[in-house]
């Protein structure tokens, strides 16, 4: 039986990493979760903790333009990465990225809580295929869960941003 | 909420093999996580030092050699399912890697991880079984070859020693007769029965008929019975016997009743797969 370790074991890591553009230098443990660093020592709150299992896609960052469920990442992991969250989508302006445009104007949320992770992922799936059949939609975002919506709404959204995000290229 | 645990990170497989050997049972192999972390999380294992291998070189190849396609075991799935040569060779297992769990499991999660953590409803290595897949074994004295049926011993059970670790899946490369199929089913987030199918078919023959159920129960394993009715047969002849060996396949898979479905639910499912499977796989 692994003996339970306390505080004055600690092992920390250097942890320097890119967060929404921004060098970011830390000390982390290795049990630290990327969420925990997230939310709660850079006080980015837009990733929320749910399921906590990897089911339901709300803690969704992009690593790398990755999808990663932080709250099962271990934030050591991210070294030299470049990490976006919701926080960081928008331009610099406060302009607003064309999938959270189209998520307000089709209505692709209703209580909000899952719908940072929805945009991320929706980002990556474009990202890499900018024009996603309604199959290929679905298959991407079946790890995104909604209890709110019949998602019909949030595929709209998401079909309207990557045929606006065509345009624009 | 994770305990507080120290961190390895060797660069060499005689390295983590060695830390292996030294900690024991109180350490343990770390890759992509998503299974061991969640494990952890919930408490159900306590270690005190993770071992992370992803900083050993040369574990992430995708190769066709010597009449292997060869995977290094710190593939994760997105690799694999992003692998042309996967594509083209192994359209079974391109596929499976393309529906394990979602996009962010399949983004960490590793193939060798899988293996190892040896969850019953996983899908890989019912595959690699009917495959006839070989699992290399690796460590500071030397290395072994497994075959797939005989790695899973029980659920979260294998037959890596202590000190070993696995560092690459050879599967045999198919030629114009192999024939292989993967169908799953579930109801929860993971599957409740996955069965897996594969042969040659070459003049309406069928031979080298390798069948393996997984999910169903504690471990993936092959259902010798069922093969032997539709090994040797024309495909006509294993047509008409299918239902049967389903019958049998269900039988034989030692399915248990748990959270995924009752045993004979499952076992019904394995026949209701295995003569999808063998359509898709013939078609």
């Amino acid at each position: 039986m692994a003996k339970a370790m306390t505080r004055h074991d600690a092992q920390l890591l250097p942890l320097t990493f890119t967060l929404n553009g921004r060098v970011q230098e830390l000390d982390v443990e290795p049990h630290e979760l990327l969420l925990d660093v997230v939310r709660d020592r850079l006080g980015l709150t837009g990733a929320k903790r749910s399921c906590d299992v990897q089911v339901c896609g709300a803690c969704t960052l992009l690593v790398d333009g990755r999808p990663v469920s932080a709250c099962t990442t271990l934030a050591f992991e991210i070294r030299g990465c470049s990490v976006l969250t919701i926080e960081g989508l928008a331009e610099k302006n406060g302009k607003l990225h064309p999938l959270q445009e189209a998520f307000i104007e089709h209505g692709g949320f209703q209580c909000g809580f899952c719908t940072p992770g929805m945009i991320l992922a929706a980002k990556a799936l474009l990202d890499e295929n900018a024009a996603p059949s309604e199959a290929e939609l679905k298959h991407f975002m079946h790890g995104n869960i909604c209890r709110c919506t019949g998602y019909k709404k949030i595929i709209e959204s998401i079909m309207a941003a990557a045929k606006k995000m065509r345009g624009n290229a | 909420m994770l305990r507080r645990f120290r961190l390895e990170e060797p660069e060499s497989v005689a390295d983590a093999s060695e830390l292996l050997g030294r900690f024991g049972e109180s350490a343990k192999v770390y890759a992509g996580g998503t299974e061991l972390l969640l494990a952890m999380k919930e408490g159900l294992v306590q270690y005190e030092r993770l071992i992370n291998v992803k900083r050993v070189k040369g574990l992430s190849e995708i190769v066709a050699a010597d009449g292997m396609i060869r995977f290094g075991a710190l593939c994760t799935h997105h690799e694999l399912e992003k692998s042309s040569l996967l594509q083209q060779k192994l359209p079974s297992l391109h596929k499976l890697e393309q529906n394990v769990a979602n996009v962010r499991v399949r983004q960490s999660g590793t193939l060798g991880g899988n293996l190892c953590f040896a969850e019953p409803h996983a899908d890989p290595g019912t595959l690699l079984m009917a495959l006839g897949a070989k699992l290399v074994a690796e460590k500071s004295s030397g290395k072994r070859e497994i075959a797939a049926e005989d790695f899973f011993v029980d659920a979260y059970e294998t037959s890596l020693q202590a000190d070993e670790l696995l560092t690459e899946i050879r599967v045999p490369a198919p030629t114009d007769h192999s024939r292989s199929a993967y169908l799953k089913f579930g109801y929860l987030e993971r599957p409740s029965v996955g069965v897996a199918v594969a042969f040659n078919m070459n003049g309406g023959g069928l031979s080298e008929v390798k069948i393996a159920v997984g999910c169903a129960g504690p471990a993936p394993r092959r259902v010798p019975e069922a093969e032997m009715l539709l090994n040797g047969k024309s495909r006509e002849e294993a047509e008409r016997n299918l239902a049967q060996a389903g019958a049998v396949a269900g039988r034989e898979s030692q399915a248990i009743t748990d959270l995924h479905g009752s045993q004979d639910y499952k076992e019904h499912i394995v026949g209701v797969l295995l003569k999808r499977a063998f359509q898709s796989a013939v078609s």
